[in-house]
């Protein structure tokens, strides 16, 4: 340093293309490798999404050469096991899809009554009322809730809140199957609750301060300002929350594959047992397999199924999610 | 020294006022009267101190956490700091406008009524239509807006919706109108026919206006005070305060050469 100003100083500054040859040369080289590194790794992560996307989809078109795409979609039978003797043809497998995509609804639609309401109003509360104390204590626990593995939610489901229901409802003369909907649904709701209401409270708290004076400088209470000014204006962002909500819950897996049931009910009771597009796709792809059995292909037409429901689930929520920041930024 | 009836007894008065945001002392032993039915400018530099006494007025400074203020205001010889004060009936009183125009994301209708009906002023549904159209009116965007009262708030321009805001204001029927430099985003047409308008206003209303600008203050205001770091330096009739200010930082700072 001192070096280059006594050199500026004494009318000795060095030319800009004098650089030292070795120098230079070296910077080249390690800008190049670094931009190599980095668009490499890129490149792997976008080109192994690609692929799987496509291996799901040729296999799929594989196993509609085996079942037509009607039956597929709107069959009422789902019995996958038929079709692995070697005397039958796969179409003769019954591989109507229909009441996995009920049993997904049934545990995702008890999964939001419990995250629904629990991750909004738990938003409001840190959004709104928490103190900076209170806030900056629940909201790492409620972050602890999000990183427990769901392996051992599963295992909590089973022993304890399957157990739990099964014996209440019986205690008051209803029906219970141990594997209910009901007992998957409401652990995989409390699974749920800290990406809802980690979503929720951010889209809240982005409600323009400005809107809240508004509301203040007219005479308005706290809840009459949370309730008729920021809840509206965060309506949008909010329904993103509960979008990715129940996008997580139908790719929800290992709850349900330990505390939902394997075969296929039509049926909307949440006592009952049902089970999801995710478990069959466990129950169908576990142990020895032929590869191009269709009953081993059906488990990639479910892929792709649930590929695309939850594709179409998260762009519409980040959509308005995005929209609704654009509106306040 | 004008006796007009309003100069009897002011609207406002604020005696010995302090502010402070924890440490920092922002606002000094301020004594300050507000007459009714007339335009008080609140001028001077950035950070001066005007905007936190404008919001001492209506309590809106409770709402920061480290804000605490010391002295006594009075609206009609009534402490507003008083304990047993309610904040909603005091708001009621004294409405506000503020720098940014913030309609709520509601319709034009719903923004104008939203204020009577948590006051519950209207007793119908006619009731309250009249009062959006009269409050509309008064702001002078009734004309604009007549056929489009389901329309959303946010699509007006901006000084559209922030006569859209006084509109919301006058709705509650306060008795002071308290406003946060209230043009300071708008362009000089829309700047104008805010001006004009409280002109009007101040038949009806005691209107307070902090703003950045001398010459509006000279153009709207009847009296003007100078805050200069958190003091009340001068207050006075505009006229005289922009023709023959008495402090000497009163006088740079109309000449422009502070703040």
């Amino acid at each position: 340093m001192a070096q280059t100003v006594a050199a500026v100083r004494g009318g000795t500054r060095p030319s800009l293309m004098a650089a030292p040859e070795g120098r230079r040369a070296r910077q080249v080289l390690g800008e190049r490798v670094l931009l190599g590194l980095l668009a490499a790794s890129s490149l792997v992560a976008i080109l192994t999404t690609v692929g799987i996307a496509l291996s799901l989809l040729f296999e799929t078109l594989r196993f509609l050469d085996a079942v037509p795409l009607f039956d597929f979609l709107f069959g009422l039978n789902w019995s996958p096991q038929i079709a692995i003797r070697e005397d039958q043809v796969g179409s003769s497998g019954a591989f109507g899809v229909i009441p996995l995509l009920v049993g997904t609804g049934l545990i995702a639609a008890v999964a939001m009554t419990v995250a629904g309401p629990l991750g909004l109003l738990s938003a409001i509360y840190l959004a709104e009322y928490a103190s900076p104390r209170a806030r900056s204590f629940a909201k790492p626990i409620l972050e602890i809730l999000a990183g427990i593995p769901t392996v051992v939610y599963g295992f909590f489901a089973v022993l304890v809140v399957a157990p739990f229901v099964r014996d209440s409802s019986e205690a008051v003369g209803f029906e219970v199957s141990s594997e209910s909907a009901l007992a998957a649904g409401v652990v995989m709701g409390v699974m749920i609750v800290p990406i809802v209401s980690s979503i929720a409270d951010d889209v809240i708290s982005a409600v323009p301060q400005s809107l809240r004076e508004g509301a203040y400088g007219l005479g308005a209470t706290k809840s009459e300002t949370v309730r008729d000014i920021v809840l509206p204006a965060a309506l949008p962002g909010i329904g993103g929350a509960l979008l990715l909500g129940v996008s997580r819950a139908i790719g929800e897996t290992m709850i349900v594959v330990m505390a939902a049931g394997l075969s296929a009910h039509l049926t909307v009771n949440p006592l009952q047992a049902v089970t999801t597009v995710t478990v069959q796709m466990v129950a169908l792809l576990t142990g020895d397999q032929e590869f191009d059995s269709p009953k081993t292909l059906a488990a990639f037409a479910l892929g792709l199924l649930l590929f695309i429901a939850t594709l179409i689930l998260n762009l519409i929520a980040l959509m308005l999610v995005r929209r609704y920041r654009e509106r306040y930024d | 020294m004008d006796m007009s009836p309003s100069t009897i007894r002011p609207k406002l008065t604020a005696r010995g006022v302090n502010v402070f945001y924890d440490d920092a002392h922002a606002l000094k032993q301020v004594d300050l009267d507000i007459r009714a039915h007339e335009v008080t400018a609140l001028i001077g530099p950035s950070g001066c101190g005007k905007s936190t006494f404008l919001r001492c007025l209506n309590r809106m400074n409770d709402l920061i956490d480290i804000c605490r203020v010391d002295g006594d205001i009075r609206l009609d010889g009534e402490d507003i700091y008083d304990p047993a004060v309610d904040l909603v009936y005091l708001r009621a009183r004294i409405g506000m406008v503020f720098q940014k125009p913030n309609p709520f994301p509601k319709s034009i209708h719903d923004n104008v009524a939203y204020g009577p009906k948590i006051h519950g002023l209207a007793r119908s549904r006619a009731e309250m239509d009249e009062i959006v159209a009269s409050s509309l009116e008064r702001a002078g965007l009734w004309e604009e807006v007549k056929d489009r009262l389901d329309a959303p708030a946010t699509g007006l321009s901006g000084g559209q919706q922030q006569r859209l805001c006084i509109a919301r204001a006058i709705a509650v029927r306060p008795e002071v109108i308290l406003m946060d430099e209230p043009c300071s985003s708008l362009d000089p047409i829309a700047t104008a026919r805010i001006e004009a308008l409280m002109d009007e206003l101040k038949q009806n209303f005691t209107i307070v206006i902090v703003t950045h600008s001398m010459q509006q203050a000279a153009r709207v205001s009847q009296r003007t005070a100078f805050f200069h770091l958190g003091d009340l330096v001068e207050v006075g009739d505009t006229d005289t305060v922009f023709t023959q200010p008495v402090d000497p930082r009163t006088e740079s700072y109309i000449s422009g050469r502070i703040g």
